[in-house]
């Protein structure tokens, strides 16, 4: 599996100079949802902890850095990692107050999903961060303000971030950390029983994820140059996050991105086939369809059947 | 000596129903102690308390000298305090060794030493064989020594063992019942708590009877064996004729 | 609408992530049958809520039966992804601009004592005191109903005595759909509504099953009157766009301090 691993990366490092930009730009956003999933991964697919108020995240990660940049003149780069700060400190804050109150399931689902639609609210209504118009950011083409000429820079800065995300997640599936969040997923009160503190590692999942988060939401601001909040604190997102690692495999390491390339391109398709008809929401009725048809048929993801099938053909 | 683990005064009630009611008694270092009593006399809870699942209404638990009461659960496995449940638990899309291997981490944190520990533990449980099958895939038999194992390998000073040999056949039950000897005889104290009267005779050095939650015997298996009380507390229920041998 | 989620969830433990949607489509329908057919919304719910019936019965059988044994999680996905459905569909046949839907009754009012009362909402808040009404005689007098709350309480139970409990389930959902079809022909004369409000009316009768008690009947309708006072104390004095603001609010301290809510059996 490791050498099949790298020979997808080093064809992904080349890309770029092969492929066309249309091509290029569906790759930033199969890397970037990715990169999301993957961080949504360890609260919700190896914690088990389904959250689907995690658009919160983006959202002010988003906001930190747009603000801080235009107000006080803070490169984005650095505000990125405020805005990070910050979701994690939101994360902290949403995780103590669901895991404290024995929040399980449904409830802390609900939790997460009031969260999201608070901020989204209060960035609706605050003119300070441009209310419901939001925030748009001129195009200077200037690195230090996140913004590149070239298509291709984003290219590989969403790869890095995969990248990134990716190896928190290896990194956290070797250490106690992680074997202990799968033991807290499959059964928290026998994992209490054997000696997991599972409010601290609940916690450390939440946080670690939404600074992960919370980053990206940085870069979803600056390529897109702008800063809705129906955009970036909304469900719509929130399911879009979800949905790559729900569909490749929740709580694996390869779910979210196997998930990402399932999912990207059937999203790129129905929008291609139904933007005649008035609105984009339509892959949403897809989405909808694949994660029935997922939790009826493929309650574990695609990634088990890919390994398997793969297994066989080795064989 | 001090005793290993003392339980003074211990008192617990759900709703209206007194579940616990002014329980004391004691295990020693490295003793075997059963546990036993008519159904729904309170020995689950019992365990919860001394476990830290529940918090009791009125007494103590002291393990070493050191109270227990409101410490959380995880903190009194790092105690050496360790149980299993009376209905296996065990985390079914892990392997076994993994599940093993959460036991291990609370005293190796570093996972390839826990491994390690993991693995000689599955052995002395006889599951060495089927360190990667799922944990789903086991039999009744198997899930319970490994539920064993699991909380074996948190190293416990004191192992509380709930029903383990329930709804085990004759055989299956023997094996427990060697597993649970030898792991007294290197050191680990044991609470049990059982129905199968052949087990309990078999095993147990002392043992404490509750009926209705509150003590009414404590001493040596031929004495409680011949106790008017205990015989009167399990009036109806057919485990006491299983007199030993 | 609350008492209808109440009842999925407490026969069923399946939490309905697809109400909301379940209703915008109840409203549509009242639209449909108020503009093409001319049949007032006031008599068309009981229409609305036969069809939503069937609707809910063919879910139950076709996915939900699928998965009441699975882990919540899974439940969730699910219902969430016939919201998805359900909500985009009705975003692509009917557009995503606001209707409204008129009555014979609309714009009429009459005093009551001190206050000018609207006639719709009374008529309303009347048809939904007697269908909660109609329902506790269903659920406590009849047959099919004991057997409803019988499974509710103790499926392992239910099944020895030979009840069938998927028939149980199947009609257990679709009341909770019809309840909500009703709700949605019932309001729609009150309120402009589109497909996007599918999820902040899940959310709505989420806040109002848990403050009143998942499970209780009684708790639903508490909570529902609750609710809405606060709601509209919220959008008098806070702005009228932070109404929903309250809602969240009030759910996460809700959640925090008793999910069991005020009447709730085990959460």
């Amino acid at each position: 599996m490791r050498w099949a691993g790298a020979a997808a990366l080093a064809a992904l490092l080349v890309l770029p100079a092969l492929a066309s930009s249309y091509v290029v730009t569906v790759f930033i956003f199969i890397f970037f949802y990715a990169y999301l999933g993957q961080a949504w991964n360890i609260v919700g697919g190896y914690a088990g902890q389904l959250s689907a108020g995690h658009a919160a995240f983006v959202g002010l990660g988003a906001y930190t850095a747009v603000v801080l940049s235009l107000r006080a003149g803070l490169s984005p780069w650095l505000g990125m990692l405020v805005g990070a700060a910050l979701s994690a400190v939101l994360g902290a804050v949403i995780g103590f107050l669901g895991f404290r109150f024995g929040l399980r399931g449904f409830y802390f689902v609900l939790l997460t999903v009031a969260f999201a639609e608070v901020c989204r609210i209060v960035a609706l209504n605050v003119d300070a961060v441009g209310g419901a118009l939001g925030l748009y950011i001129t195009f200077t083409g200037n690195p230090w303000q996140f913004q590149f000429q070239d298509n291709r820079v984003y290219y590989y800065i969403a790869l890095a971030f995969l990248l990134l995300a990716t190896g928190v997640v290896a990194l956290l599936e070797r250490h106690r950390a992680g074997i202990y969040l799968s033991a807290i997923r499959e059964d928290e009160m026998a994992s209490e029983a054997l000696g997991v503190d599972a409010f601290r590692y609940k916690m450390l999942a939440m946080v670690v994820s939404s600074f992960l988060t919370g980053l990206g939401g940085t870069f979803y601001a600056y390529y897109l140059f702008s800063l809705q909040p129906n955009a970036v604190f909304g469900i719509p997102l929130s399911v879009e996050i979800i949905i790559r690692p729900i569909v490749g495999g929740a709580g694996t390491l390869a779910g979210p991105i196997l998930g990402a390339f399932i999912v990207s391109p059937l999203q790129e398709l129905s929008r291609l086939y139904f933007s005649g008809g008035g609105w984009h929401g339509a892959h949403l009725i897809a989405y909808g369809v694949l994660l029935i048809v997922v939790v009826l048929f493929l309650p574990q993801g695609a990634y088990p059947y890919v390994r398997r099938i793969l297994g066989r053909a080795r064989a | 000596m001090t005793p290993l683990l003392t339980a003074e005064r211990l008192s617990k009630s759900f709703g209206g129903v007194q579940a616990v009611k002014d329980l004391s008694f004691d295990v020693g270092e490295g003793e075997m102690l059963a546990l036993i009593g008519p159904n729904g006399a309170g020995k689950t809870t019992v365990f919860a308390l001394l476990s830290g699942f529940l918090r009791p209404d009125a007494g103590d638990v002291r393990l070493r000298g050191h109270s227990l009461v409101g410490e959380k659960p995880h903190a009194i496995v790092a105690r050496g305090l360790a149980r299993t449940f009376q209905i296996v638990r065990p985390f079914p899309r892990l392997t076994v060794l993994r599940n093993v291997m959460v036991g291990a981490l609370a005293r190796h944190p570093h996972p390839p030493t826990a491994e390690a520990r993991a693995r000689a533990v599955l052995d002395e449980v006889g599951l060495g064989g089927a360190s990667h099958r799922p944990a789903g895939a086991l039999t009744l038999a198997e899930r319970k020594r490994l539920e064993l194992a699991r909380a074996l390998a948190t190293e416990p000073a004191l192992l509380l063992l709930d029903e383990v040999m329930a709804g085990l056949n004759d055989a299956e039950t023997e094996r427990i019942v060697e597993l649970v000897r030898g792991i007294n005889a290197r050191g680990v104290a044991i609470l049990l708590i059982e129905h199968v009267m052949r087990a309990v005779m078999a095993l147990a050095q002392r043992i404490v009877v509750i009926s209705g939650g509150e003590r009414i015997a404590d001493g040596r298996p031929d004495t409680i064996a011949r106790d008017p009380r205990v015989i009167e507390a399990y009036l109806g229920d057919e485990h006491v004729d299983a007199a030993p041998a | 609408m609350a008492v209808g989620l109440s009842l999925i969830f407490g026969v069923m433990r399946v939490v309905n992530f697809a109400h909301g949607d379940m209703m915008v489509w109840g409203m549509y329908l009242a639209w449909l049958l108020a503009t093409r057919l001319g049949i007032d919304p006031y008599l068309g719910f009981v229409v609305c809520a036969l069809v939503l019936f069937v609707a809910g019965v063919v879910v139950q059988r076709a996915l939900v039966d699928r998965i009441v044994d699975a882990p919540h999680e899974m439940q969730i996905l699910l219902m969430l992804g016939v919201a998805l459905v359900l909500e985009n569909s009705a975003l692509l046949v009917f557009g995503p601009e606001p209707q409204r839907v008129r009555s014979a009754l609309s714009g009429t009012t009459v005093w009551l004592g001190p206050l000018f009362v609207d006639v719709a909402r009374l008529v309303t808040f009347a048809v939904a005191v007697a269908l909660t009404a109609a329902l506790s005689l269903f659920l406590f007098r009849t047959d099919l109903g004991r057997s409803i709350r019988a499974a509710a309480d103790n499926t392992y139970g239910a099944l020895v005595i030979g009840t069938d409990v998927r028939r149980v389930y199947a009609v257990a959902f679709g009341v909770g759909a019809a309840c909500v079809g009703a709700a949605g022909a019932l309001v729609a004369p009150l309120v402009p509504f589109d497909p996007a409000t599918g999820l902040a009316r899940s959310v709505t009768s989420f806040n109002v099953v848990i403050i009143g008690g998942m499970g209780s009947l009684l708790g639903a309708f508490l909570g529902g009157v609750i609710v809405s006072v606060a709601e509209s104390l919220g959008a008098v004095l806070l702005a009228p766009s932070l109404k929903e603001l309250v809602s969240f609010s009030l759910l996460i301290v809700i959640l925090l301090f008793r999910p069991a809510g005020l009447l709730g059996r085990r959460g």
